[in-house]
């Protein structure tokens, strides 16, 4: 086994763990914090697969930004594991477990086939994750979706600013 | 690596996410697990791109690199949805004193 395997294992089951302990756990200070080691390990995929603009950007931006904003709202209103609200219904939990259980189930077995195509991904090596050529390609062919997306962002902080302002 | 491991791994991701959603009743742990989500399909976009990228090596340097480009609009867009989600969900704590979503069945009458 090489250590590119050993490494994808790994991150594979950290992100895998650590994605279910966002759902178990009680509290919600713990769910963001295991919801960070899931990013963490998701960004490790990507520096394996040599993505590396993207690993940044992923820790940056959703490590960085986002958590720190989800960790600062639960800080703000004060939760914690005695004021979480409980599901009262036992059978809609059991219900919610096997419904999801079901899309896995259908999913692996609708993607089974694609095992048998043995197509390679590339990694550790490959230009196409780095800052030059996606560089390249932003402000080249993509350079309208890019600045619409400013316009997307301006939009978004008018409407923070104006859902969260007392009225009256 | 063969590209079926990235994508059961994409899968069980989005399905612990889906899971996430349905049973769970913190408003901001359901918004949590969509971005649990997001981030399955960001995972399989890049995998993809790899995978195409390996096919195409000997004609094209650069070729499937859209895929990354959309992975960064996805990531735009997500940080977009969380400043808007987060606004409502405290919009709704400083009305109800409370995160359940139950709460919001109000909205029926």
């Amino acid at each position: 086994m090489s250590v590119i395997e050993i490494m994808f294992w790994f991150l594979s089951v950290l992100a895998l763990g650590a994605a279910v302990m966002v759902v178990a756990s009680k509290s919600p200070v713990y769910s963001i914090l295991f919801l960070i080691l899931t990013f963490f390990a998701i960004s490790g995929h990507y520096i394996l697969l040599n993505a590396q603009f993207l690993a940044i950007v992923n820790i940056i931006v959703y490590a960085g930004a986002i958590m720190v904003l989800f960790l600062f709202v639960v800080m703000l209103m004060n939760l914690n594991a005695e004021s979480e609200p409980h599901q009262k219904n036992k059978w809609l939990l059991y219900i919610g477990g096997i419904s999801g259980g079901s899309l896995l189930l259908v999913m692996v077995a609708a993607l089974k086939k694609v095992a048998a195509t043995n197509q390679l991904v590339q990694m550790n090596n490959g230009e196409v994750g780095l800052i030059k050529n996606l560089g390249i390609k932003l402000f080249t062919d993509y350079v309208f979706p890019f600045e619409i997306s400013s316009v997307l962002f301006l939009s978004a902080m008018i409407g923070a600013v104006v859902i969260s302002k007392k009225e009256g | 690596m063969p590209v079926y491991y990235y994508i059961f791994l994409a899968v069980a991701l989005f399905s612990i996410g889906v899971i996430g959603v349905l049973i769970r009743r913190n408003a901001i742990i359901i918004f949590m697990c969509v971005e649990l989500m997001l981030n399955a399909a960001n995972l399989l976009l890049v995998a993809f791109s790899k995978m195409h990228h390996q096919a195409a090596i000997n004609t094209n340097s650069t070729a499937a690199s859209d895929a990354q480009v959309f992975v960064f609009f996805i990531m735009v867009v997500a940080a977009a949805e969380v400043s808007i989600g987060l606004a409502i969900i405290v919009m709704m704590y400083r009305n109800t004193h409370s995160v359940d979503v139950n709460f919001l069945n109000r909205l029926k009458n």
